[in-house]
């Protein structure tokens, strides 16, 4: 997996925010249109693309999108 | 008089599924220290056995089926015998947004909250296997019923409910025909497994428990008690009628 496709998929979850804006850097809960929501889309993304099964604790230990992609790709490597 | 109580279960058998935890693993302890025998049934051997150590009194059954699985469907019908009471138990969480919410998710669900119920109900029925004047309870749930709370995410699980919700109504007007009573409740937030999934977090439960007016979720004994009631002769005159028990949350 890489994170620019990550970036796109985590983007893909978004309605307002253009997806240009979304960087490695970006901190998600900072984005004005997060929510409980677009947080139970990107577990269902993750699931789905990375066959991952992310906790709401996962999330929320997260700061940035890199975070939650090296979260993603360590989950993926251990097979959980 | 001192005896007197209609809600006793004394003389009842019933036929509890999902009984390995939670909710029904509960209600069988309970159905049972009423006065019932059960016969318990679910998917994991041990966690049965677990439930049956913990029944009181004497000649209960247990029968380790997979409700989707048509052949211990047929063994679980062979050994139970004629039931007073049936209680469909067994279900299953998903939470999953909209766009998320594929048919084969659903497939999943449905088989486990909406198809083995039914079924299982369908056929003690044609079988004649359930007494003149018995009673059957679905467990169905606020989250996607009539009146009830529609919460994010939670979509297919909600409908499977809702389904099974439509189907009791269906069934208390036909299986009248033999005075057996079908019923369900509607169950709030409860503590058990299937809650624990971990999507929602620990401090989410606990900002929604404050969303309730009695600020707290259920305990399997709030959903089991009001089930002892809908089998016991003191609900004689109810059908089709589904029970929510939610601390208030959907007032």
């Amino acid at each position: 997996m890489d994170i620019n496709t990550f970036i796109d998929n985590f983007a893909g979850q978004l309605d307002v925010t253009p997806a240009d804006q979304i960087k490695p850097e970006t901190k998600f809960r900072d984005l004005e249109e997060w929510s409980s929501l677009i947080a139970l889309s990107i577990i269902a993304m993750v699931d789905e693309e990375y066959g991952v099964t992310l906790k709401g604790a996962d999330i929320k230990s997260a700061t940035t999108v890199q975070d939650l992609y090296d979260t993603v790709k360590g989950k993926k490597a251990v097979g959980t | 008089m001192s005896s007197y109580n209609p809600f006793s279960l004394s003389g009842k058998t019933i036929l509890v599924t999902g009984a390995s935890s939670g909710i029904g693993r509960t209600t069988a302890i309970e159905c049972s220290k009423m006065g019932g025998r059960v016969v318990i049934t679910g998917r994991d051997a041990n966690r049965l056995q677990e439930t049956h150590r913990e029944l009181v009194g004497e000649g209960h059954v247990q029968i380790t089926a997979d409700l989707t699985d048509s052949n211990d469907v047929d063994r679980l019908i062979d050994s139970c015998g004629i039931l007073d009471g049936l209680v469909l138990c067994a279900g299953i969480g998903k939470i999953s947004p909209f766009p998320f919410c594929t048919q084969d998710k659903m497939n999943d669900v449905f088989a486990i909250n909406y198809f083995s119920p039914v079924e299982l109900l369908r056929r003690l029925f044609k079988r004649k296997a359930i007494a003149n004047g018995g009673s059957v309870v679905f467990v169905a749930s606020i989250g996607g019923c009539p009146g009830g709370k529609f919460t994010y995410g939670n979509g297919i699980y909600g409908a499977s409910k809702a389904a099974l919700w439509s189907m009791m109504r269906f069934a208390a007007k036909e299986l009248a025909i033999r005075k057996i009573r079908v019923n369900g409740v509607n169950p709030g937030m409860v503590e058990t497994n299937l809650i624990k999934h971990g999507i929602i977090t620990d401090e989410q439960h606990k900002a929604d428990m404050e969303t309730y007016p009695l600020k707290r979720y259920g305990q399997p004994e709030d959903i089991a008690h009001g089930i002892v009631y809908l089998l016991s002769d003191a609900a004689s005159w109810v059908t089709g009628h589904s029970l929510v028990i939610d601390g208030g949350c959907t007032i």
